[in-house]
């Protein structure tokens, strides 16, 4: 008996081998995170080179963050993120879609592939730093438009809030097209050919086959995009970040929360930013879980309306 | 089970030992070093740049060589000097400082700070005397009365702590100069005598009149705002914050500012497409396509920024008077507290920022205006400290009767913030994309964001 389980006892090199990213996710992800959690009921910061506290203040923190401009904040950050979604999602799917399609024999694919990849290879701050330049009240887009006569006075694109959003849209929408298109692409290569042959038999145009058969079944991924974008858009820094100096100008209108976070930490307060982090944490929480939800609800349902659907069908023949 | 407890074990016990591993290589160096009667084996200095670096290597005699990675110096009496670097942007120097001298009480002899370096614009941070984190220099053995008797006036202020304590000296000192495009003066003033232009310009009122002649023919005065409120703030005749106060007192000459400066860009006097400094348009307005006549520039302003990006011949800028005298910059070097190097570092702040021969040699190899009264006269005198990019002229004429009559502004560690945050927040304003009362509300949200212990904002009449 003893002698048997010890030679079936292999799992334990699955537990040895994976120790060591828990013991980095202990140290490094799991202390600090707790941390955060703890400091956020501390009045805990630097003034000069003091440290002042940590000092329990209770909720002091999370309600002082209500009174402050977070709300407004946090709308900033959805603006600037569906500025940026809505296109990129519309462009990634129906680029996903013409090259998957057999019938369309885009050459070069790979090619084109790699092309809309690249954006995303360029660090995000240099990407904000290159469009500072460019987009500058003397810089190059503005001296083009001029010279083709487009505009008298240089446009001040920095220094009105459409134009600083769109900004940050545009780029984010350049930065993330690739990817949400090769993630697409990928699912729906993995629709078996024979549905979109029997559509074709049946008579399927394009656009239907795109809305009834590919849509439908890349539901999963759709909903994948959608978390990883929001998780990414609530989180959105760096390109705001540099755009705007960290001052999220016009009038704070680009202001986005992570910028608002860093903001606390120029002064070290572990206390304010830990709070804030604690919302984002909450924030994020429930937004994954309605969408996980939907998704899988609905596919529930979608697959049983499916059935429901093929029944009556095949009744009503 | 006993088999995977030891397996386990095992793991974690070469886990620890990598990361432990890890932890130790940035550690001391050789030898133990614990001899604290003696002086240190190694001098740690922390800096933004080699600026302070290769003025020691020019001057300081008991340097004997440096690697050529430039981090370690060693003297002649075998005492090594260990170059801490850490970029200021982002505040990265203060951040990588900050830590260190938290941690310098525990820290190991040869591991501790010994001399730090800190710009005009947080120098108060560092030379508070609550958190006596710079020595004052009379406790090294220098007396600020007679050893540094020849320095000017306004460096030994800004060093000094609330209480009136010297705790730093520099070697360099910051003052501003109006300068000025020979050939747009010619056309407007029919002349580009500096005389004469620093006339056009010898005060405010002066100058408002000047600007509207310059408008008429279609030239900038200034090229941003940013660009005056240097001279602005550096008069304001209280400090931001008063020592053990929470409460912000924006000065008179702040408001001043804000003012004149809506007032000079709604009538045109400034580019308007110039928004701040150290921008892309900021450096283009210096080029000879711009149409911008002036800059408020201190002594290395020409050299670092004006020149670089002036694409014409030499000789096409002149410098003269600037309507306010105005300091803008400076590296102050302290002794930290908890040292074990004080005669070293006595001796090198002596070489450095006292020695008057020293001095006259880093004007003349780096251009920097040094901190020597005495100095700087016989240089306004001296054919040989003309500059060729202002065509021969010798600009330290100009540069001493100004340093000499600065009256700093009183300091308070909140200054960097306060100073950043306002020139932010009113840009809006200025621009036109938001009102008075709203520019107003936008700095003070910024300001208790900086300073979590900021409780009001207090604006004058």
């Amino acid at each position: 008996m003893k002698k048997k389980r010890k030679s079936i006892s292999y799992a334990k090199w699955g537990y040895i081998f994976i120790l060591p990213f828990f013991i980095c996710f202990f140290i490094f992800s799991l202390i600090p995170l707790v941390d955060t959690i703890r400091y956020s009921f501390y009045e805990y910061y630097r003034s000069g080179i003091k440290e002042i506290g940590p000092t329990f203040i209770g909720l002091e923190n999370y309600i002082s963050l209500l009174d402050s401009d977070m709300l407004k904040y946090a709308g900033n950050t959805l603006i600037l993120w569906v500025i940026g979604f809505i296109p990129q999602i519309v462009i990634a799917l129906l680029l996903a879609n013409w090259f998957t399609d057999i019938r369309l024999k885009i050459h070069g694919k790979q090619f084109f592939k790699v092309v809309i990849y690249l954006p995303n290879l360029i660090m995000a701050s240099a990407f904000a730093m290159l469009f500072f330049a460019m987009f500058s009240t003397n810089g190059p887009i503005n001296s083009i438009l001029m010279s083709l006569g487009w505009t008298s006075e240089p446009i001040d694109f920095l220094g009105s809030v459409l134009g600083t959003r769109s900004l940050v849209g545009l780029m984010n929408f350049l930065m993330w097209f690739g990817n949400t298109t090769i993630m697409l692409m990928a699912a729906i290569m993995g629709i078996s050919q024979d549905i979109f042959e029997a559509c074709e038999l049946d008579g399927c145009t394009s656009v239907k086959r795109f809305f009834y058969i590919t849509l439908p079944l890349i539901r999963p991924i759709l909903a994948y995009t959608l978390i990883t974008s929001i998780i990414g858009g609530l989180q959105m820094f760096d390109v705001p970040q540099i755009l705007t100096n960290g001052q999220g100008n016009p009038d704070r209108t680009s202001m986005t929360l992570i910028m608002f976070l860093n903001s606390h930490l120029k002064s070290r307060n572990y206390g304010m930013a830990g709070a804030l982090s604690v919302y984002l944490f909450i924030v994020s929480a429930i937004l994954c879980f309605f969408v996980y939800r939907m998704t899988n609800g609905t596919d529930d349902n979608g697959a049983k309306a499916a059935k429901r659907r093929a029944k009556a069908e095949k009744r009503g023949r | 089970m006993k088999k995977r407890v030891v397996a386990v074990l095992l793991a974690a016990v070469t886990a620890a030992g990598l990361l432990a591993g890890c932890g130790g290589n940035g550690g001391s160096g050789e030898g133990g070093g614990s001899e604290t009667t003696e002086e240190g084996k190694v001098i740690n200095i922390y800096s933004w740049n080699d600026e302070f670096r290769t003025r020691l290597e020019a001057v300081y005699p008991e340097v004997e060589s440096t690697s050529d990675d430039g981090t370690v110096t060693t003297l002649k009496d075998g005492t090594e000097i260990h170059w801490i670097i850490n970029p200021n942007q982002d505040g990265v120097y203060q951040q990588k400082l900050d830590e260190a001298l938290l941690a310098q009480a525990d820290a190991a002899p040869d591991d501790k700070v010994d001399i730090f370096l800190s710009e005009t614009d947080y120098v108060f941070k560092y030379t508070d005397a609550d958190a006596d984190v710079a020595m004052p220099l009379e406790d090294l053995g220098i007396d600020p009365e007679t050893d540094l008797a020849d320095q000017y006036e306004f460096t030994k202020t800004t060093a000094s702590d609330q209480n009136g304590v010297q705790r730093g000296s520099t070697w360099q000192c910051c003052p501003g100069l109006l300068v000025y495009r020979r050939d747009i003066a010619k056309d407007v003033f029919g002349t580009d005598d500096p005389t004469a232009v620093g006339e056009k310009v010898k005060d405010w009122d002066t100058l408002k009149t000047t600007a509207g002649e310059l408008k008429a023919k279609g030239y900038y005065t200034f090229a941003s705002y940013a660009d005056t409120f240097r001279l602005y703030g550096n008069s304001i005749d209280e400090p931001w914050v008063a020592t053990g106060d929470t409460v912000i007192k924006v000065n008179q000459k702040i408001m001043d500012w804000i003012n004149d400066s809506k007032e000079w860009l709604d009538e045109g006097y400034f580019d308007k497409t110039v928004k701040g400094q150290w921008n892309d348009d900021w450096n283009k307005a210096m080029s000879s396509s711009s149409k911008v006549f002036a800059f408020l520039l201190p002594a290395w302003g020409i050299d670092f920024t004006l020149n670089p990006n002036w694409d014409g011949g030499d000789g096409a800028w002149a410098v003269t008077n600037p309507p306010q005298e105005y300091n803008w910059g400076g590296s102050y070097i302290h002794a930290c507290t908890g040292t074990d190097n004080p005669e070293h570092v006595k001796d090198i702040i002596l070489s450095l920022t006292a020695d008057k021969d020293n001095l006259m040699k880093i004007s003349k190899d780096y251009l920097d205006f040094t901190n020597t009264v005495s100095g700087m006269q016989e240089a306004a005198q001296s054919d040989e400290f003309a500059s060729d990019f202002l065509g021969g002229q010798n600009p330290y004429e100009y540069f001493a009767p100004v340093a000499e009559n600065i009256e700093i502004a009183p300091l308070s560690s909140y200054d960097q913030g306060c100073v950043e945050l306002i020139q932010n927040a009113f840009s809006d304003y200025f621009q036109g994309k938001v009102d008075y009362d709203r520019a107003k509300s936008n700095f003070e949200t910024a300001i208790k964001e900086r300073y979590p212990d900021i409780t009001e904002i207090q604006w004058p009449e």
